[in-house]
């Protein structure tokens, strides 16, 4: 869509210095991460001259390797399923009008932002432990269930809001058009959903990467991620291993982004 | 679901695992020397894996919810009778194991495992005082640096947030014991911590590098992190208060719902060899119970003033129990109390 | 019921039926045991004994004085809960603030590189989370780029003492829910039409009045899902006070977790849980009702 002049920062003062501020605290500490990567001395806080002993050290550490990966693929899982069930929730309860249940409908699924996290990880941990003592099963299942219950609002309420944002008009006349509610759907409303969607999965995606409570809990033998890692390290000093870590992952985002965005903008 | 054909699976994945011998080890976070267990997995085959745990209280949730596939926990001294009680540990009587000569006759019978039938000792350690000599040179052999601080250092301390060492060296402080049902020494505890506590800076773990980078002059801490933190900072020194100070130990225990009983055992007999023991304390920096392991053990840790506490003073450390729930409530709301 | 509404109905049902039995497997179900052992009295070292008591209950509220036995008002507990409320209010106002720019910024820039700035947004929150709050206490000490900066500034002279305070908390955990209010207020605010504000700006007098008459309403239900993702999990933040206020004050998130950990009476924390969810479960149902009747008048 072509736009004659954009309103935003010329016309909103004070937006543009904002945005830009906000950018700068978002990295700040970032940049201290990546620095403090390449410490020489084993702290995370008094610098030791450049070294890149940290990333031999993480390379060395298969515990912490696949710690991160478990992360990694947890998250993709979890914020996926999250995702769809929240997208599919969202169009079933906004914008079609009140019917009987819809309050209980949203207060089940924000639920989960609502009890403390160390609550429903005691609630999980012995509501699974008597499955996993029933069944054999221990694998990876119940963790990315769990973090999947608990991105559902993450998803859910960017979703809602796009939904409630958005106008009418196009999808009517879409439904006018098209013979099926099903082409419409795909067509108009999904492509007008897409940034409430996208919103959505990366806050899923962030807020399974992060937990550290719920999975301490949940998690059986051999299924440290990276942040229940990081929350054995408390007492012991953290060594610039994991900001080696973090910055590889943060390396390899970067790399994947920009390879996504350079070919979507050939395509275009 | 598909969770019963994954199920399914995995069984017989697992079953697979266990012919060629695996080992499921659930310990402190960054507390399991890697050299050691490449060690013992070369030694007998076996693949171990390690899972962390953060404290006590998790471990011993999660131990007793069941389904965690763990084989061995290293659960602290105040902590094994109620794993014992509780019927969670499995009774491999190390004292008739081959390697159990090597354990320091301190070390057998102790309250929380006598005569050793359960568990193995892993490591032990006392909480003090941690002060920067240039900051303050006079005594530091006192709980006074944190309950009663010399001007110099008010308002520069760190407290551990360990809620049962800091209330039980207030009571020793105040000349009452560890779990006292004493209610004047009790209270007593508690006014002199909140008549404190303006003077702290803060209660956080990660002392051993601020300690060494001089953000704090003093902290409440570990001998092993303190240590750890003069090796990077000579001026940091470690002070045992004289009117007591809490000692602890984490023992190797086997779980009584293990999958890999006999690897267990082995391990446990293991960590008994002196060599291996040296491994254990080399990483961690910590004592480890087990006669001869000096000789095998780096050079700066032989005669570390943190790891080898002065004679006079060594009769001060204490090993406190678990308290029974009705004098817990009162160190929670003592702790409540003093973060509110 | 109408036809129509029974369809309404059973579609809406329908859609929502796998997001519900997700969360009824992985989270809300197996609360339900929580529920129960707020009834119950503590283990001795662990868990709970299977025994009836309101003991829980009350002691939320009140506390019987360890040396005296007299009753009074638990006032550690309110004054934890009022320190969390504050914290948590503090940290929308900020996060939406700082958000509310940066997601009109996005939503303005050309259609093709949104994604982009959406991404550089989430970028930072994919290391982890205990390295990033140590990263950001590396800005805030005395010798912190921030100090540095204020002092290059000559707004203070000498540094002053920002980490282990609340102020540190409050800068955490704005950082750290920041995303949670710029990403549904930009997915409000990426269709709308800026021609609409620009011919409102020519007619209206006041910039004020554009953005209130015009935007707020777009806004409107990016705010209401941004404020409840940052307000309501910030509460029981557990990581960012523990770490950057040093530990020293306590908010709902620890004196919970002290409960189920080294306190070992989980029927109280089970009880004060139960207590924080009803709470914040009227007071969502009071905004969201209210932003809905606001959407309507607007």
């Amino acid at each position: 869509m072509a736009r004659a002049r954009p309103f935003s920062a010329a016309r909103l003062p004070g937006f543009a210095a904002m945005a830009a501020a906000t950018f700068l605290i978002l990295y700040a500490p970032i940049a201290t991460l990546v620095i403090y990567s390449f410490n020489g001395s084993d702290s995370v806080a008094v610098w030791g001259g450049f070294s890149l002993k940290w990333y031999g050290a993480a390379w060395e550490n298969a515990q912490v390797q696949e710690a991160t990966m478990r992360s990694v693929v947890i998250a993709l899982a979890a914020s996926g399923i999250a995702t769809v069930t929240a997208t599919m929730a969202a169009l079933g309860t906004t914008r079609r009008g009140r019917f009987p249940g819809q309050t209980l409908i949203y207060a089940i699924i924000n639920q989960p932002l609502m009890a403390p996290e160390i609550v429903t990880a005691v609630a999980l941990l012995i509501f699974f432990s008597s499955i996993k003592v029933a069944t054999g099963y221990t694998g990876l299942g119940y963790l990315i269930l769990a973090h999947a219950a608990f991105c559902v609002p993450f998803a859910y309420l960017p979703i809602r809001a796009r939904l409630e944002s958005m106008d009418l008009t196009l999808e009517t006349a879409a439904a006018d058009l098209y013979a099926t509610p099903w082409l419409a759907f795909r067509r108009v409303t999904l492509p007008l959903l897409a940034p409430g969607i996208a919103a959505g999965a990366m806050l899923a995606f962030v807020i399974s990467l992060d937990d550290v409570i719920i999975t301490e809990f949940v998690k059986s033998a051999g299924q440290d991620t990276l942040p229940t890692y990081m929350l054995g390290q408390i007492r012991r000093a953290a060594t610039p291993e994991v900001n080696a870590i973090s910055t590889v992952l943060l390396a390899v985002t970067v790399a994947l982004l920009s390879l996504f965005f350079a070919v979507t903008r050939k395509r275009a | 679901m598909r969770i019963p054909a994954l199920a399914a699976a995995t069984a017989l994945a697992a079953a697979a695992a266990h012919a060629e011998g695996a080992l499921n080890i659930y310990n402190w976070g960054n507390y399991t020397n890697p050299e050691l267990i490449k060690k013992f997995e070369q030694t007998y085959d076996v693949k171990v894996t390690i899972t962390e745990y953060d404290s006590n209280t998790t471990a011993l949730t999660k131990v007793e919810a069941g389904g965690h596939g763990f084989d061995i926990v290293v659960p602290s001294h105040s902590f094994v009778p109620i794993f014992i009680e509780k019927g969670l540990l499995l009774e491999t009587r190390p004292d008739q194991m081959e390697n159990f000569k090597n354990v320091d006759p301190v070390w057998v019978d102790v309250p929380w495992d006598p005569g050793r039938r359960y568990t193995v000792p892993w490591q032990w350690g006392s909480t003090g005082m941690a002060v920067n000599v240039d900051a303050y040179d006079g005594d530091i052999n006192t709980s006074a640096i944190f309950l009663d601080p010399p001007p110099e250092l008010a308002g520069k301390i760190n407290v551990v947030p360990e809620m049962q060492d800091v209330i039980n060296l207030a009571l020793y402080y105040v000349g009452g014991e560890a779990c006292t049902e004493d209610k004047a020494k009790l209270k007593a505890a508690r006014d002199a911590l909140v008549a404190a506590k303006p003077k702290w800076l803060s209660m956080d773990y990660g002392t051993t590098d601020k300690l060494a980078s001089g953000e704090w002059v003093a902290s409440v801490n570990w001998n092993g992190s303190t240590f750890r933190a003069r090796l990077a900072n000579p001026k940091v020194r470690y002070g045992y208060p004289r009117e007591g100070y809490p000692l602890w130990m984490d023992s190797v225990a086997v779980l009584a719902d293990a999958k890999n009983v006999e690897n267990a055992k082995l391990f446990q007999n293991f960590i008994m060899d002196p060599e291996n023991a040296a491994l254990i304390s080399a990483f961690a920096r910590y004592s480890n119970g087990i006669k001869g392991s000096d000789a095998f053990m780096p050079p700066e840790m032989k005669d570390a003033p943190e790891i080898n506490p002065p004679a006079e003073l060594a009769a001060a450390g204490r090993f406190g129990p678990s308290c029974p729930k009705e004098i817990q409530a009162i160190y929670t709301a003592i702790w409540t109390e003093l973060q509110k | 019921m109408t036809a129509e509404e029974r369809r309404r109905a059973r579609q809406g049902w329908l859609l929502s039926a796998p997001a519900l039995a997700l969360l009824l497997a992985g989270a809300s179900g197996p609360l339900l045991i929580v529920v129960v052992y707020a009834f119950l009295e503590p283990g001795e070292y662990s868990g709970v004994e299977w025994k009836f008591s309101l003991e829980a209950w009350f002691r939320v509220l009140f506390e019987r004085d360890i040396f005296d036995g007299t009753v009074r008002l638990a006032d550690a507990h309110l004054s934890i809960f009022w320190r969390s409320v504050k914290l948590s209010l503090l940290t929308t106002l900020l996060t939406f603030v700082f958000g509310l720019p940066t997601a009109w910024f996005i939503a303005t820039r050309p259609a093709r590189t949104r994604m982009l700035w959406l991404f550089l947004i989430t970028v930072p929150f994919w290391t982890n989370l205990l390295i990033r709050t140590f990263a950001i206490m590396e800005v805030l000490r005395n010798e912190g780029i921030l100090n540095g900066a204020l002092m290059r500034l000559g707004l203070i002279s000498s540094p002053i003492q920002i980490l282990y305070t609340d102020v540190a908390v409050l800068i955490g955990m704005t950082y750290v829910y920041l995303p949670l209010m710029a990403l549904p207020l930009y997915a409000a605010i990426e269709r709308f039409d800026m021609r609409m504000a620009e011919a409102a700006y020519d007619l209206y007098a006041s910039r004020w009045q554009v953005l209130r008459k015009v935007v707020l309403p777009i806004v409107r239900p990016g705010v209401v899902a941004g404020s409840i993702l940052v307000f309501v999990p910030s509460l029981g933040a557990y990581v960012t006070p523990r770490v950057l206020g040093g530990g020293k004050n306590m908010m709902i998130g620890n004196f919970i977790e002290l409960q189920f950990g080294a306190g070992r009476n989980w029927p109280l924390g089970a009880a004060l849980s139960l207590i924080l969810l009803a709470m914040v479960a009227c007071a969502l149902t009071i905004y969201v009702r209210a932003a809905a009747r606001a959407g309507a008048d607007g």
